[in-house]
């Protein structure tokens, strides 16, 4: 069995210290080291975003990300986009657009709606579909997600 | 691309109610827009261990032998298990169902399981796995029914024999099933006809898809139960499944179902449950086996590829004569494609005097088949509506007029059997051709289709029980697992029959100990059956609230109505409480009062059915053969939308999974019967970069047998898709593209075979 190394990390605004093996994903680690079991795998090769997080400020795909490389990060995982427990507009348009059927993916798509509206926040119809191109769903057809995102972008501006 | 807006998108209701056909906010919504939703890879046990499976290499093999040593020696590794540790098999068709789950003698698909390992972790587990040895003596693979029906093709099973028309035969064959359904006689019919169209048509297997990898815990406790959490479309259909292929009475299993990502049909059958099981009660601890996206490909059942033959024949004024269908269907690695479902729906929407269909089930090396979404009915549908798109052109006819014009109506026999009660086939054809979609102008290089697709919607059992808060709120107890909103949509039918608010409703999916017998979440059923066990009872619920109020008051119980959530004296205005008054009253008057439903829904076709219809348009890129969905519109048959969100929503999500059926997705199988491309990069499911909004209309021609006529609406919309690009794409470029996917190779050799 290879050793496991200690890494110091920011999770969700908090310090998180954890051990962990080499060959680990930071999904892995996400999920049963830390017990943080929202973010999700769906293929474990980068290809779906069920497990996109933040990481100093980027998507990444967590699964693709070692968890020695979260070592002085700061990231954000879907547990840290509400406000306590106020409801972060993306997640709230989410809900009230009716953008999620088996919910497996929103957690995915939530980080990086936020992220997108973050960068651009009012985007077109088409750069909402490039930047979640690397978010699969299969339920949805992707239309109220869509809208959900437009929806969000106007509340976060009037905000 | 530009936004479009919603058309006011619900046409025909004539009924209003207080929440049906309101959109609220779905119960279980914050928890999964928070990630606090648990599903089955979340789930967490005291001393959990991990499973790993080693899966066949090779399509189509004798196993000689399997060795453990090496895998049980390693540290960390605390069971092992093969196809030897399951139950010893009466009957053949109980042989198969317990090799899909871990291989006998014989391996027929690549990916099938043959042994399985529990270690301290997965990655322990995942080494063990490789240090099983197994020697095979490999065969030559069949890949699709065609071959597998050849007289001298390589047979899976030496004791499976044709049945032929409903007699079993002792023919040896691939061919497990043959059988027919004759309605008048198609050779008087074709006689009769002006015009005869007959074309083939393939189609290659395709996956679900479902975002989340199945998973399943079991823990086999020490007083001989069971118990299993799991991602699945049923929790008792699990629980029977498990029990069956490990020969225990149901009672001593338990399933709970977590939440479910994503399933389609996929997540009926069963695979990693006994699996976990046996694990479990080798190492006396709970485990956890969760499948890798590939094992998803490999060793699931994906829908079945097909090789279907059509031949219609119609006089010069369009009215069809005949309609004859050869349908053959793989079944993957044991018997049971959804042929039989295919032949129901080839020629439902039309009303036709003479009809034949033949139905072939083969066995091939490839994983069994699964339902998905419409099982077979969209393989029928590509087929037989490219065949109506080309006679609708010889014919000179609009495609929509061809089909109204021979449309299925209340009262028309199907070819399978059954006649139609009230159905919006009609209905739906008339909203497609009143669409501004469907005479909007069209640019260069653009094509415009249309098809529409029926699917049957099962009733089967259902149970629900309502019990009274104090406060006036009711907890609503249920069986079927929410793949897609169904707890909105059960609690608001619930909430509609008590005429309270849908927030006062806190629906529970729960395990099978729990709440009595309810059937998979599949064949649009669950609005129709769950909720109508929901309606059913919150009537319950209603009659003992009468019956309390009636003793409160003092009064004879028939004296007393309930009107929209209140209970009311029929002749004392003076006697009036509501829904709210009387749950406050009821533990001081005789204690709480729980409603309850067990009940089933009927059969095949119970509501009637939905038609669904489609208008596409596609542009082709002239230079590399791409198509691109330009605009895209589905009209369904809801008979009552109760959640108009989640109705859509279905209507979206199963249009553009047929989109991808039809352009791209497919299993690209090697000669040796692998599959080359098992991950989600090179199985190319659509992003939300490839597609437009999809613009819905709903159809509301309501079902006579439901209590607020609802239709299942899961399905139909995926049954059109295909057919309709295919005409599109034959609009933009006079070609007719009869394999599936058509994907720019498929489109350029088509062109380049056209210019010669």
């Amino acid at each position: 069995m290879p050793g496991k190394t200690q890494v110091q990390t920011t999770i969700n605004g908090e310090s998180v210290e954890f051990l962990c093996e080499p060959r680990q994903s930071l999904l892995e680690c996400l999920r049963d080291v830390i017990g943080l079991t929202g973010t999700k795998e769906g293929c474990n090769d980068g290809n779906c975003g069920a497990c996109t997080v933040e990481m100093d400020g980027r998507i990444v795909t967590s699964c693709l990300i070692l968890g020695v490389e979260a070592e002085g990060k700061e990231i954000t995982t879907i547990e840290g986009i509400a406000d306590g427990s106020e409801l972060h507009p993306v997640q709230q348009a989410f809900l009230e657009n009716a953008a999620l059927q088996c919910g497996i993916c929103t957690p995915g798509f939530i980080v990086s709606s936020k992220s997108l509206l973050e960068n651009i926040p009012n985007p077109s119809e088409h750069q909402i579909r490039f930047w979640l191109a690397n978010n699969l769903c299969r339920c949805t057809g992707y239309d109220k997600i869509v809208r959900a995102v437009q929806d969000a972008a106007v509340k976060m501006q009037e905000a | 691309m530009t936004s479009t807006q919603y058309e006011r998108n619900v046409i025909l209701s004539n009924v209003d109610y207080d929440v049906v056909g309101t959109r609220p906010i779905r119960p279980d919504g914050v928890d999964k827009v928070r990630g606090r939703a648990l599903y089955a890879a979340d789930f967490d046990a005291s001393g959990l261990l991990h499973g790993k499976v080693l899966r066949s290499p090779h399509a189509h093999a004798r196993i000689k032998s399997i060795d453990v040593k090496k895998a049980e020696a390693l540290s960390g590794v605390m069971s092992i298990v093969t196809g030897k540790d399951l139950p010893k098999s009466e009957k053949d068709s109980d042989r198969y169902a317990r090799e899909n789950i871990l291989a006998g003698e014989k391996v027929v698909y690549k990916g099938q399981a043959i042994a399985a390992v529990a270690a301290s972790n997965p990655h322990v587990a995942e080494e063990a796995v490789s240090l099983i040895e197994v020697t095979y003596e490999v065969l030559p693979p069949i890949m699709t029914a065609p071959q597998g029906m050849e007289p001298n093709a390589a047979i899976l099973h030496e004791g499976l024999t044709t049945e032929e028309l409903g007699e079993k035969t002792d023919k040896v064959s691939n061919v497990a099933n043959h059988f027919q359904h004759i309605k008048g006689d198609v050779e008087t019919g074709f006689s009769e006809a002006d015009c005869i169209v007959e074309r083939e048509y393939n189609t290659v297997t395709v996956h679900q898809g479902y975002l989340e990898p199945h998973s399943a815990t079991a823990f086999w406790n020490s007083d001989g139960r069971l118990h299993i959490w799991c991602s699945t479309q049923g929790a008792h259909p699990a629980r029977d499944a498990t029990a069956k292929i490990l020969d225990l009475p149901v009672s001593q299993v338990r399933v709970t179902p977590m939440e479910i990502g994503g399933g389609f049909g996929g997540k009926i059958p069963i695979y990693l449950e006994p699996i976990a099981a046996l694990l479990s009660k080798k190492s006396g601890r709970a485990v956890q086996i969760s499948m890798s996206r590939a094992d998803v490909f490999e060793s699931t059942g994906p829908t079945s590829g097909s090789n279907m033959t059509i031949k219609i024949g119609a006089k010069s004024d369009g009215t069809i004569t005949a309609m004859q269908a050869r349908l053959a269907f793989e079944a993957g690695g044991f018997p049971g494609s959804p042929v039989n479902a295919a032949a129901i729906c080839v020629f439902a929407a039309y009303d036709v005097e003479n009809a034949q269909i033949d139905g072939y089930d083969v066995v091939v090396n490839k994983p069994k088949s699964a339902p998905y979404r419409a099982p077979g009915a969209p393989n029928a549908a590509f087929a037989c509506e490219q065949a109506m798109d080309e006679l609708s052109q010889q014919l000179g006819i609009d495609p929509i007029d061809l089909r109204l014009k021979n449309s299925a109506k209340e009262g028309t026999r199907r070819a399978d059997g059954p006649t139609f009660p009230r159905i919006g086939a009609v209905e739906v054809l008339e909203a497609m051709k009143d669409h501004p979609h469907y005479s909007a102008p069209l640019g260069a290089n653009e094509g415009r289709g249309v098809a529409i697709g029926y699917w049957f919607n099962i009733g089967f059992e259902s149970s629900v029980s309502i019990s009274v808060n104090a406060d006036g709120t009711v907890s609503l107890v249920e069986g079927s697992t929410d793949v897609g909103g169904s707890r909105a949509s059960i609690a608001m039918q619930a909430a509609e029959a008590l005429g309270i608010p849908m927030e006062d409703v806190y629906p529970s999916v729960v395990d099978t100990d729990s709440v009595g017998f309810t059937a998979v979440t599949g064949g649009s059923r669950t609005t129709y059956a769950t909720g109508w066990a929901a309606y059913e009872a919150a009537q319950d619920l209603n009659a003992q609230m009468i019956e309390r109020a009636a003793s409160i008051w003092d009064v004879d119980a028939d004296g007393i109505e309930c009107v929209s959530g209140v209970f009311q004296s029929k002749s004392d205005p003076e006697l009036k409480m509501t829904f709210k008054e009387l749950a406050a009253q009821l533990a001081d008057t005789g204690g709480p009062l729980m409603g309850r439903a067990a009940m089933n829904a009927g059969g095949l076709g119970a509501s009637g059915g939905s038609f669904a219809g489609n208008i596409v348009d596609v542009e082709i890129d002239p230079d590399t053969g791409k198509t691109t969905v330009k605009r895209f519109t589905v009209v369904q048959d809801a008979g009552k939308a109760i959640h108009p969100s989640y109705v859509e929503g279905q209507m979206q999500g199963g249009s553009v999974q047929g989109i991808g059926w039809a352009l791209n997705e497919e299993y690209y199988m090697r000669d040796d019967g692998s599959m080359a491309n098992t991950s989600l990069l090179d199985y190319r499911m659509p992003t939300s970069l490839d597609i437009p909004m999809i613009d819905t209309v709903i159809v509301e021609v309501a079902s006579p047998s439901h209590p607020f006529g609802v239709r299942g609406v899961g399905e139909a919309n995926i049954v059109p898709p295909t057919a309709a690009i295919a005409n599109a794409i034959q609009g933009a470029t006079g070609l007719r593209m009869n394999n599936l996917p058509m994907n720019p190779v498929a489109i350029m050799e088509a062109k380049w075979k056209q210019n010669g």
